[in-house]
């Protein structure tokens, strides 16, 4: 035997000994809930803090924080508080893995909740599901997450896509029913998304110009030229916030002052505002129509109980409807955990998101159920008048493709936004 | 076969094995981490033998990767669509489109490199990272910015309650990177490794000796893009996805730290520079999470760059054969280009080229 082999086979045997002797640390145990301890719970999330979706987004996780400390303060959910641990992958599918893992490995997390982004948590539904890790309410709209089949751990918590194209396009065609929609759509489920959702309402054919566009590529010229030259006149955006403004900023550029309808993940006005600049944004964006399900109304309870949160535990950061949209997040869990028992599990966390009993605070009713993962089945629209966006009145429901309008059922505000007591 | 192929697979078989048997002493994330590893180590082995041994420079060597992903995800959806019960031919046959679809473009970057040297070489591969995005929102097959997704291969039945799926993982990253890098030193120690040497060396010579420097280098950069192609597939088997994000411009210069800082031509510094570029962002993301969260913010993504730029420039100065040399039981003086495959110690990571 040559020294070297023989190096190496003495070195074999010391490691085999020395891994038996540390008898097989990444074997399955089943001890325990993870992440529930005597006071506390820790859930984690994968957020954009940095990268191009990080200006859009990054207050969300800072508003779910607040939101936790403003409950924690107030005595957490049956003695427990809640550990949100907030990771950063940077909008990029491959730091999501690696951040995902960290959560569920190391920080031993209780749930996931509100991971954000259609691409980034796709990539790890199957991960989490193998590890049988709740997946709570993630910040998009796929219908990805609607599969209980598939994923029974996973719940969406945006109204779907499809839901939203239907009723922007609803909207659209009740204010003038000969009117040429186009679709500007991210080139993905979103956009994907929206676009089925106009057509469900105007028929495949009738979409005058449907454009995509990509995240990587920062320029929307030629599709706004081309939505321009096809002559249309009411734009439905399936766009992030970020590219909702630049569209909007590139057909003023083009003296272009088409309608916009515009999804609730990019139609959020103080935030296309930040984008825009105060001094632009009121005439460019006056007239656009968006859709939301949360309580945001300027004055509403809701509205005023989360700015109280905001100002005393987010140290004021802008109000916007991130804002709303984190903190509705955050209570819409604590309800959850709230009805999870006493000594919560992931399994009895999971059935009290399907038993169909949690209420929420959104402007329709929840739809979680058995056989339902999507968490909102319609949206109220949005018009910005004046610098303030509030809900014009009209809601819609959407079922098996047929938009119905019916009456908006807004939850009244109990024991100061504090589930569970 | 010949004693030294032999040799070399035996050692190889050791290592893996040993490797293997390292992942009983490794919690999950760990494991996980150690996949990540191994994929990258079987890319930057093949970068490093190019570089050390013929002297291309390949900026791109991310995109041999992700072509590789790409071909490992397609390939292997489509079989594990069509037969749901047979995941062990989803793995290979994917494994199998890893390498074609990589091979081919390593094939074809390999003839224009023979043409070209140096700088222009290095410019061609970094215009292809760049392009990597802009040509997965094009080319329909490859879904745009969301990526493909590739099939998640879960523990086998028997061995479901001895190890977790990232520990199932580790295994296959290492067997594949075995499987990747084992030709390699093959390559690298045989006649193979001597011509690159030669062409290296003096293409004048070279010709003059019949060894044709245009073969060896289209050669060389193919069995090299095969290697990395392999690592984008355990990339891809670990993580699920493939996707331009994953692989941009800050990934492939990474790989081409790890070489450099490994030590350039020698697979042992391949392992270790490969160890530092997943174990380093980790630490610096872990130290930033006890700094307050504002800094911490800042510093993150941004300090790992840092770092491995000083790593580069510390090892460059202050060990130019990298750090395989460095950790070498007996450090040789510098003998460049010197060496022949015949003198050479046992011990490839002792002797790295330059």
């Amino acid at each position: 035997m040559h020294a070297p082999l023989k190096r190496t086979a003495t070195l074999a045997a010391v490691a085999a000994l020395a891994a038996t002797a540390l008898a097989a640390c990444s074997t399955p145990d089943a001890e325990g809930v993870p992440g529930v301890a005597e006071k506390t719970v820790t859930v984690g999330t994968h957020q954009p803090l940095t990268g191009p979706a990080a200006a859009g987004y990054a207050s969300i996780s800072a508003a779910t924080a607040a939101y936790f400390k403003y409950l924690n303060d107030n005595g957490g959910i049956h003695g427990r508080t809640i550990e949100y641990i907030v990771k950063d992958d940077g909008y990029n599918p491959a730091n999501t893995q690696t951040v995902v893992r960290q959560l569920v490995a190391e920080d031993k997390v209780f749930a996931l909740l509100n991971g954000l982004g259609t691409p980034t948590h796709s990539t790890v539904l199957d991960y989490l599901q193998q590890q049988d890790v709740p997946d709570l309410f993630v910040a998009s709209g796929s219908s990805t997450w609607n599969q209980p089949g598939k994923y029974p751990n996973t719940f969406g918590f945006n109204a779907d896509y499809v839901t939203e194209g239907a009723a922007l396009a609803k909207y659209a065609v009740e204010q003038k029913p000969d009117a040429r929609v186009c679709v500007l759509g991210q080139d993905d489920d979103f956009g994907e998304g929206i676009l089925q959702g106009v057509q469900s309402v105007v028929g495949p054919g009738g979409v005058t110009d449907a454009q995509t566009y990509s995240t990587s590529n920062e320029d929307v010229t030629a599709q706004i030229g081309a939505m321009k030259a096809a002559g249309c006149e009411v734009n439905v955006l399936g766009t992030i916030n970020g590219f909702t403004a630049l569209a909007i900023g590139t057909a003023a550029q083009l003296e272009w002052f088409p309608k916009w309808h515009v999804s609730s993940s990019g139609g959020d006005y103080p935030t296309l505002t930040g984008y825009l600049g105060a001094e632009v944004a009121p005439a460019l964006l006056q007239g656009m129509v968006s859709a939301n399900y949360l309580p945001f109304s300027p004055g509403g309870e809701w509205a005023e109980l989360f700015t109280k949160i905001n100002d005393q535990y987010n140290g004021g950061a802008p109000f916007t409807g991130n804002t709303v949209y984190g903190m509705s997040v955050g209570y819409l869990f604590a309800e959850a955990l709230a009805a999870a028992g006493q000594d919560p599990t992931r399994d009895s966390l999971v059935a009290a998101v399907t038993s169909g009993k949690l209420v929420g605070n959104g402007i329709v009713p929840l739809s979680f159920g058995a056989d339902d993962h999507a968490a909102f089945r319609g949206v109220g629209i949005t018009l910005v008048d004046k610098g303030i966006q509030d809900y014009e009145g009209t809601t819609y429901n959407v079922a098996d493709g047929v938009v119905t309008s019916v009456q908006p059922t807004p939850v009244p505000l109990a024991n100061g936004g504090l589930p569970g007591r | 076969m010949n004693a030294p192929t032999a040799r070399i697979l035996r050692r190889a078989a050791v290592i893996a094995l040993l490797a293997i048997a390292a992942t009983f002493a490794l919690d999950p994330f760990r494991n996980y981490q150690l996949a990540v590893a191994a994929a990258c180590f079987a890319a930057v082995a093949g970068l490093s033998v190019l570089v050390g041994l013929t002297g291309q420079l390949s900026l791109g060597h991310a995109v041999l990767m992700a072509a590789g992903g790409y071909g490992y995800a397609i390939t292997a959806s489509a079989v594990a669509e069509a037969l749901p019960g047979a995941p062990a031919l989803a793995f290979l046959t994917g494994l199998l489109g890893a390498a074609v679809v990589a091979g081919a473009l390593g094939l074809l970057l390999g003839l224009a490199a023979a043409r070209l040297t140096g700088p222009y070489l290095a410019g061609l591969t970094l215009a292809l990272v760049i392009a990597l995005p802009s040509a997965a929102n094009v080319i329909p097959a490859l879904s745009g910015d969301q990526g493909r997704a590739a099939p998640f291969f879960a523990v086998p039945d028997g061995l479901a309650s001895l190890i977790v799926v990232e520990q199932w993982h580790a295994w296959l990253a290492i067997a594949v990177a075995a499987v990747a890098v084992t030709p390699l030193v093959i390559l690298r120690r045989g006649r193979g490794g001597l011509r690159m040497r030669a062409a290296l060396g003096d293409e004048t010579g070279a010709r003059l000796a019949g060894v044709d420097p245009g073969r060896v280098k289209a050669g060389a950069f193919a069995m090299s893009a095969l290697s990395a192609g392999l690592g984008g597939a355990v990339l891809a088997l670990a993580t699920q996805s493939v996707s331009p994000g994953a692989y941009g411009l800050g990934f492939s210069l990474l790989l081409v730290v790890a070489a450099v800082v490994g030590g350039l031509g020698s697979i042992g510094g391949a392992a270790l520079g490969s160890a530092l570029v997943v174990v380093l962002p980790w630490l610096v993301d872990t130290f930033a999470g006890t700094l307050p969260a504002d800094l911490g913010r800042r510093l993150n993504g941004n300090l790992a760059v840092l770092l491995f730029g000083a790593v580069v420039i510390a090892v460059t100065a202050a060990a130019p054969g990298g750090l395989a040399r460095l950790l070498g039981r007996l450090p040789r003086p510098a003998s460049p280009r010197a060496a022949t495959p015949t003198t050479e110690p046992h011990e490839p990571a002792q002797n790295p080229e330059r």
